[in-house]
Formats: C-alpha cells, sequence, structure tokens
C-alpha cells in the first residue's frame, strides 16, 4: 500500500523542516516580531493611527495605484507575453532580456530615470505637458513607476503556459468554426487565467510595498500624493518605531486579504 | 598538503597575521553632504595621527539621512563617531540607545560644533523672479523646492530659517504659520532629503529657487560651472549647526577612544577648520573665517537654542505628528 502512495524521492521530513526553519527565519519571526511591536498599543493608540486622514489617503493611494499598474501589466504584460511565444522576429531574444531589466535595475535609479523623463521639463513631459497632463509629481506618476517596476511577474508567469498550449489547439478551434476572439475566450483564457492571477497578485504585491522608485516620482504631497511606504519612513524619522510598525501591521493585514481573495478565486477559475 | 592542513595553516597565519592587519579602524556615520569634507579630512587626520608617532588609521565614513544615520547607530552599526545634520538626531543616541551621556554636547567646544552652515536660496542665472528675500518666495507663482521636513534634517532648518523670518518681521507665531503655510503652498515636490531636491531642481529644472545648505549651494555651483545659477542670501537665517559626538559605548568596546577623540579634536584645528572652509563649511575658529571672509557673506543668523529653545523644545512643536507642519497641510 504504502509503495503505491509514497514517493519516488523520499525526504518529505527533510524538505518539509528545511520549509518551516527557512520561512521561520526569513520570514514569520520578522513579521511576527513587527506584531509583537506594535502590540505596546493599545486598540484605541492603534486606531487612531491608522485611521488618522493623512494614514487613509496614503493606504488609499498605494493601494488603488498597486492596482492600477497590476491590471496595466495585466493587459499588457499578456500582450507581451502572446508577441514573445507566439512569433518569431529578429530581436526577440534582445526583448526577451529587456523583460527582466526592471528587477535587475535598483529601483531609486529606475525612479530617478523616469522623473528626469516625465516631469513638467523632461524629454516625454512636456509634450503631455502641452496636452495639459501632469505625470510626475502626480498618481499617475506614481502608477507609472509602479507599472515599470513589476512589468516582468505577468509576462513572466503567463509565458510558459502560453508556450505550453499548441497551436494545433487553436487551429482545431479554427477549423471547427470559432472565431479568433472566441477561440480567445473559450479556448485560451481557461488555461491562461490561473496564471494570469499569479503574475496578477504578484504585481500587486510588490507595487503596494514599493517604495525606492516612487518616492522620487511622487512628489510626496501630504493628502495627495504620499504613499503608505513613505508614511512608515517619516515614523521612524521621528524615532516612531512603534507608530512605524502600526502602518506596517495595517499594510500587512490588508495585503493578506486582498492576496487571499485572489487565491480564493483562482481556486474557483481552476475548477471550472 | 591535506586540505586539513592547509586550512590550518591558513588559520595560523591568519592569527598571526591579525593584530598587524586590523590596524586601528575608526567609523565615521554623517549625513549627506559632508561626503566630500571627510574624504579629504580622513586623509589628513591620517598624516597628522602618523606624525605622532601612531600607527596608521583605517578610517570608514558612511553618509545617508541624519535621521536614518542616527536610527542605524542606535539599531547596533558600531559607529566610533557620529558627525550629523542636527544635535535632535544625536540626542536619540542617548535618547533610545543610551550610548552616548545626556550632556554630550558640552563635551567639545562650540556645543559640539566645529563648522557651521546656513540656509540660502539657489535662485536660476539671472534671477528670472527677481527673488531677494523670504517674501519673495510667498508670492502666487514662484515655485520653491524644499526637502520633507518629516524625513530631512536640512529641511527642518529650512523651515526655521523661514518661520524665524516671519516671526521677526510679522511679529506673532499666527502670522508666521500664516507665512509658512503659504510658503509650502508654492512647494510642488516634497522630496525625503536635501540630495533629492538639488537633484529636483538642478536636474529635473524645476522650480524656481532651492532652498539649500550654504554648502549644499556653492557645490552645486561649482558642480555646474556656475552658469546656471545663482546663490541669494536673504536678509536674515538660521545657524545651522551639525554637531559631532564620539560614540562612547562603541569606542569602549573597540578601545579606539584616543584615536576617536583626536579625530574630533582635529576637526578643530586650524588645518581641520580650513579644510570645513574649503568644503564651504563655515569655520568656528575666527581668524580661520577671516581667510575666507570673501566666501561667505555676512548674514543675521537666528539659533535653535537662543530663538527656539533647541532640538527639545522644536522638534515635537514643529515636526512630530500633529506639530505645526502638519497643521499648515491638515488646514489646506
Amino acid at each position: 500500500m504504502s509503495s503505491c502512495t509514497s514517493p519516488v524521492i523520499p525526504g518529505f521530513g527533510l524538505t518539509l523542516g528545511y520549509t518551516l526553519v527557512y520561512l521561520s527565519l526569513l520570514v514569520l519571526i520578522p513579521l511576527g516580531a513587527m506584531f509583537v511591536h506594535a502590540a505596546q498599543l493599545t486598540w484605541a493608540d492603534f486606531w487612531a493611527i491608522i485611521s488618522a486622514p493623512r494614514v487613509l489617503a496614503a493606504l488609499k493611494l498605494s493601494f488603488a495605484s498597486a492596482f492600477a499598474a497590476a491590471i496595466i501589466n495585466g493587459i499588457i504584460g499578456t500582450l507581451l507575453a502572446w508577441a514573445l511565444v507566439r512569433y518569431r522576429f529578429p530581436g526577440r531574444k534582445l526583448i526577451e532580456a529587456m523583460i527582466d531589466l526592471p528587477f535587475a535595475l535598483p529601483t531609486a535609479v529606475a525612479g530617478i530615470a523616469l522623473t528626469a523623463l516625465y516631469a513638467p521639463s523632461g524629454l516625454v513631459g512636456q509634450f503631455a505637458t502641452d496636452l495639459g497632463l501632469k505625470i510626475a509629481y502626480t498618481p499617475i506618476g506614481i502608477t507609472l513607476a509602479l507599472t515599470f517596476v513589476t512589468l516582468p511577474f505577468v509576462v513572466r508567469t503567463i509565458q510558459p503556459v502560453l508556450a505550453d498550449i499548441p497551436r494545433e489547439v487553436e487551429e482545431a478551434a479554427a477549423c471547427l468554426g470559432a472565431k479568433p476572439l472566441q477561440v480567445f475566450r473559450h479556448v485560451l483564457l481557461p488555461s491562461l487565467l490561473p496564471a494570469w492571477l499569479t503574475g496578477f497578485s504578484l504585481a500587486f504585491a510588490r507595487g503596494v510595498g514599493e517604495y525606492g522608485s516612487v518616492i522620487f516620482i511622487a512628489g510626496n504631497m501630504p493628502m495627495k500624493t504620499e504613499i503608505l511606504p513613505l508614511l512608515i519612513m517619516v515614523k521612524l524619522d521621528q524615532y516612531d518605531y512603534t507608530g512605524a510598525t502600526a502602518i506596517g501591521v495595517l499594510m500587512l493585514v490588508v495585503s493578506f486579504i486582498l492576496l487571499l481573495l485572489i487565491n480564493l478565486l483562482q481556486r474557483q477559475v481552476g475548477k471550472a | 598538503m591535506s586540505i586539513r592542513r592547509f586550512a590550518l595553516a591558513a588559520l595560523a597565519s591568519a592569527l598571526i597575521a591579525g593584530p598587524l592587519a586590523a590596524a586601528e579602524t575608526l567609523l565615521n556615520v554623517s549625513y549627506d553632504p559632508t561626503r566630500e569634507l571627510y574624504s579629504e579630512f580622513n586623509a589628513a587626520f591620517n598624516k597628522h595621527w602618523q606624525a605622532q608617532g601612531h600607527d596608521p588609521v583605517t578610517i570608514q565614513q558612511s553618509h545617508g539621512g541624519s535621521g536614518k544615520q542616527a536610527r542605524a547607530v542606535i539599531d547596533g552599526l558600531r559607529a566610533d563617531v557620529v558627525t550629523l545634520a542636527l544635535a535632535g538626531d544625536i540626542d536619540e543616541l542617548h535618547r533610545l540607545g543610551k550610548l552616548i551621556p545626556e550632556n554630550w554636547q558640552e563635551r567639545l567646544p562650540q556645543s559640539s560644533t566645529p563648522y557651521t552652515s546656513t540656509i540660502v536660496f539657489l535662485v536660476r542665472k539671472g534671477n528670472p523672479q527677481g527673488i531677494k528675500d523670504w517674501d519673495d518666495l510667498v508670492k502666487p507663482g514662484v515655485n520653491v523646492i524644499t526637502p520633507n521636513p518629516k524625513t530631512s534634517g536640512g529641511a527642518r532648518w529650512n523651515f526655521l530659517a523661514a518661520w524665524a523670518y516671519a516671526q521677526q518681521k510679522y511679529g506673532s507665531e499666527a502670522k508666521a504659520q500664516e507665512f509658512v503655510a503659504k510658503l509650502y503652498k508654492n512647494v510642488p515636490v516634497l522630496d525625503t532629503g536635501a540630495r533629492g531636491s538639488t537633484i529636483t531642481f538642478v536636474n529635473n529644472q524645476i522650480g524656481d529657487v532651492l532652498l539649500a545648505w550654504e554648502n549644499e549651494a556653492f557645490l552645486a555651483l561649482k558642480e555646474q560651472g556656475g552658469d546656471n545659477f545663482e546663490i541669494v542670501a536673504p536678509s536674515l537665517s538660521i545657524l545651522a549647526e551639525p554637531p559631532v559626538a564620539v560614540v562612547d559605548k562603541n569606542v569602549d568596546k573597540k578601545g579606539t577612544r584616543k584615536v576617536a577623540e583626536a579625530y574630533l579634536d582635529y576637526l578643530y584645528s586650524d588645518e581641520g577648520q580650513r579644510l570645513a572652509a574649503k568644503h564651504f563649511y563655515r569655520p568656528r575658529n575666527e581668524a580661520i573665517a577671516g581667510e575666507f571672509a570673501k566666501q561667505f557673506p555676512a548674514l543675521k543668523l537666528v539659533t535653535i537654542d537662543r530663538d527656539f529653545d533647541g532640538w527639545k523644545t522644536a522638534q515635537p512643536k514643529f515636526f512630530d505628528d500633529g506639530g505645526v507642519f502638519d497643521q499648515i497641510y491638515q488646514a489646506q
């Protein structure tokens, strides 16, 4: 009996033990320490900190811009993955390599470069200004920076799945009379969606916590363009460690709930 | 030779070489704009130290936002000396870290501040907006660049300078608050640090005037060749006093007290003072300040201790959560 169920490669105890130790050291203990530190606050104090108008404004901005960036990358990233997997063209390898650059570049460099480009006097920004559009120092600029930083996630999660769907499947559907849009809707989308959601949630989670690239382009105006990680830095600069951890806990809880929801959604999609 | 014997031999040689190689090292934890000053000062001090018959000392320097640097030291960075942007940050080394005694500022001359600076205006060449004094900064349409005082030590000096001007001119705290509120309405971007603001103003071409440390303004002029910018000295400014201190707990643990104290003392020597002036800090030594009188315009200066009752009063009143700076943004 056991020979049927036990895996070919042994080592369940070892791998699980390693997983637990590794996760504890890297994730659980630091995050736990944060909760312990925040626990020094009474509920009333904690509530007063996280319900301050500035914190709420920053919360809205951080999550909304991260969400927008993840959606944009969800659409453009799928297109990029599609082009890279389905077509052969000169320079494909080069583009392929460029996709990962946002990960390699220090985020501060990205932030400074984007600000220089999109500031009202910048190369791109001046045209936007002519059109009456302000990019740098507005929520649009923040979304732009986050879109840049999280670009690789969706592309890289969709790509292998797309490559695994044989072209014949699309051709078969077409032979059976499906229109291109129907092929996409009924054949490709169901298999892509789980991977897409993974890429989306990775991009979203990364965007919520991003600091380095955003602070340069955000303008950091209180109530308008302050992101939550900046408020944490502000608290730390006042040596208010507990206040900073309170905001950290808030971010963590909200992110956790959102990621959990996305996970549940993913399950539903997987079942269907 | 087996691996084990090789390892033993390597270990032995490391042990023998250890004490020789581990010549004294000194870590100076400082804030952003002192980078150039201390790279030159370190070399000068080393020469002086060896001339007195000591072994050479390896001096490492670390730079960053003043508050961030203080936190790093509190959290365990083994700094021998700290040279930060404001006394308030070094006070925290006593309050939160218990690393230095409370009276640290009395241990060296001039409140432990070997050099000073002030806040000046950097404007674009030809001064197209005709900016002469603080009153010009609150005019509609003038864009002022200054970092966020909540995250930048330099920005706190900017804020207090504007406050002091308004209070002296208009006579009351309420009027001063109105004035700074108007001034910050003209600020389109609040960078997190002084260097960030300099980049915004110089490289990204945003704003008409940058409120800057005098030494940063001179540095920007020097690097940009003086063709694009001019320095304007306002009628009144603040004496920015970036203090220094030996971190007692760390030097006693490492046994570096003697060299650390000599290092800070040397900042007060003629050569140290001249180097400070060369890097656009105002020397404390009157005679040497005289040599550089042409470089530094004479200004009416308020001080943090006399006019604001020190950082221990000013920090909570103006910059902590709910303080004046928050109020002027909540009111908008």
